[in-house]
């Protein structure tokens, strides 16, 4: 199939950075959609132009590096699927792709389509783990969880960081994600020591790097590569509001 | 400033309380303006208005259903600037990828409805509070007559149209915000939040129906 790319260029943090189109033909519906951008970057190369730089690591859909907001979508058409997944197949003959980076005032970019989503890792550092000490193995049955509860906490887990919430949300809000984050403890025995504290610290650190509020538009979910459930969110105000109103002064 | 005082979620929080609590005055409001449609003589609707500008308590609770719209105006906008600045570089392609659509719409729904809350302010509650209405005996006594001045408001077709507009606006405001105040609160449970979804879409529908009845029948009528 023959295409057309609208694709942002931005040489670095400081340009303006502008939109650029390029034709790539010849190429088949069964290839991914990164390995079409690597044969145009491949004749970028031979004509001694600059390839367009976009993150990619795992592409199998775990890593969570890939990006990419295709035709008014984070990772493109389809559901459930990261960039590295989705497959040509998807776009029609003689089509015109727009292809741009995540926008959000937190994920600056850092070169065209590449985007510095530093400000997830922050939130992390700010309370998304379990401390625990060294120490002899515990019995993997001591404590009793619900099946029910463990399948939600897993299905928070299956967040890749990826930043497709961001993107897609009208508010570049960071909600979906810091709620996956904070469910995948706040729903286990392990989690619940430093619950409250913990998403103070997150929800204070997301406001703090600018990320937008909530307006329950849903659109995160709708877009999210692993289908993380608004529920999340509601979880996440239920746990932070039981925080303001229960944990002790510092 | 807000920001640093308060986290993005207790806005919204708060914002949420606020705007059921808006909403159920919605309801009080309407059940006393369709009274208008039930008499000629519009006794029970002037009674009712009598009612709720001597009732002690109504009027206590006037001024804490004033305080409430404008922390959720207030509110509404802090929340509202912040987004924009979130996202300073917007997308060439808009997304459309919303499972509640009029949520993308709050604000300018919500503007709306605001300079709809200061026409009303001035046509009716000024003047009910301030101005001179003509007075009318029933039986049961002499009231001011409140309801010859909405039949006489409602008689212009360019005031009906604005408020007729204003109303399905405010419908839309609530369809998403209803659920959304719901999610908002930590309401979230995949027993109720499907019935809480439909409740909110025909509540909706029935506040718009209910308001927009009463200038369509007066200036058909
Ligand atoms: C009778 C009048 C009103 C009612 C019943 C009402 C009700 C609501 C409800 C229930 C919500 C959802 C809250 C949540 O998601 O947590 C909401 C949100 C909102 N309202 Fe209103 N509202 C009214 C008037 C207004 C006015 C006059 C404005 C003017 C600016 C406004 C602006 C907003 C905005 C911007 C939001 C979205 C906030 C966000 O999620 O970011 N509303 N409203
Ligand atoms: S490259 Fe790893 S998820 Fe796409």
């Amino acid at each position: 199939m023959d295409l057309t790319l609208k694709i942002w260029r931005q040489a670095s943090g400081l340009d303006k950075g502008k939109f650029v189109n390029y034709k790539v033909g010849n190429i088949s519906h069964d290839a991914s959609f990164l390995e079409m951008l690597d044969i145009l970057n491949e004749e970028l190369v031979i004509k001694g132009d600059d390839p367009v730089a976009f993150d990619h690591d795992c592409r199998e859909g775990i890593c969570g590096a890939c990006s990419l907001y295709i035709n008014g979508r984070p990772h493109g058409p389809d559901r459930g699927i990261t960039t590295c997944q989705m497959h040509m197949r998807n776009f029609k003959d003689g089509e015109t792709i727009v292809i741009e980076p995540w926008r959000a005032k937190p994920f600056p970019v850092i070169k065209d389509l590449m985007v510095d989503r530093t400000a997830f890792d922050k939130i992390i550092q700010a309370g998304g783990f379990v401390s625990v000490r060294t120490g002899g193995v515990p019995d993997a049955n001591a404590i009793a969880i619900p099946k029910h509860d463990a399948d939600l906490a897993m299905d928070a887990a299956a967040c890749i960081g990826c930043g497709a919430c961001v993107a897609a949300c009208k508010n570049a809000s960071a909600m979906l994600f810091v709620s996956a984050k904070v469910s995948q403890f706040a729903l286990l025995p392990q989690g619940r020591p430093e619950a409250h504290e913990r998403v103070q610290k997150m929800v204070a650190k997301m406001d703090e790097l600018g990320f937008g509020n909530c307006t329950n538009t849903y659109a995160c979910e709708a877009e999210c590569p692993k289908e993380i459930s608004v529920a999340n969110i509601a979880r996440m105000n239920r746990e932070f509001l039981t925080a303001k109103i229960v944990a002790q002064k510092a | 400033m807000v920001k640093i005082m308060y986290a993005s979620i207790t806005k919204k929080i708060v914002m949420s309380l606020v705007g059921l609590f808006l909403t159920s005055f919605l309801v009080v409001h309407m059940s006393i303006n369709l009274l208008i449609l039930f008499d000629d003589t519009r006794q029970l609707f002037n009674e009712a208005a009598h009612f709720m500008a001597t009732n002690p308590f109504i009027q206590t609770f006037q001024w804490i259903l004033f305080i409430g719209f404008i922390v959720h105006i207030i509110l509404g906008l802090v929340l509202q600037i912040q987004n924009w600045m979130a996202r300073p570089v917007g997308y060439d392609r808009k997304g459309s990828s919303e499972m509640s659509f009029f949520s993308k719409y709050m604000i300018h729904t919500g503007a709306i409805v605001f300079i709809f809350l200061l026409l009303h302010f001035a046509n009716f509650f000024v003047k009910a509070k301030f101005g001179h209405l003509e007075e009318i005996t029933y039986d049961s006594g002499t009231f001011e007559d409140l309801g010859i001045l909405v039949v006489q408001l409602f008689q212009d077709g360019g005031y009906v149209a604005f408020y007729v507009i204003a109303i399905l606006l405010l419908g839309f405001h609530l369809e998403h915000g209803f659920q959304s105040a719901f999610q908002s609160l930590g309401l979230n449970h995949n027993k109720y939040t499907p019935v809480i979804k439909v409740v909110g879409t025909l509540f909706s529908i029935a506040i718009t129906l209910g308001y927009i009845a009463i200038p369509l029948v007066i200036y058909f009528s």
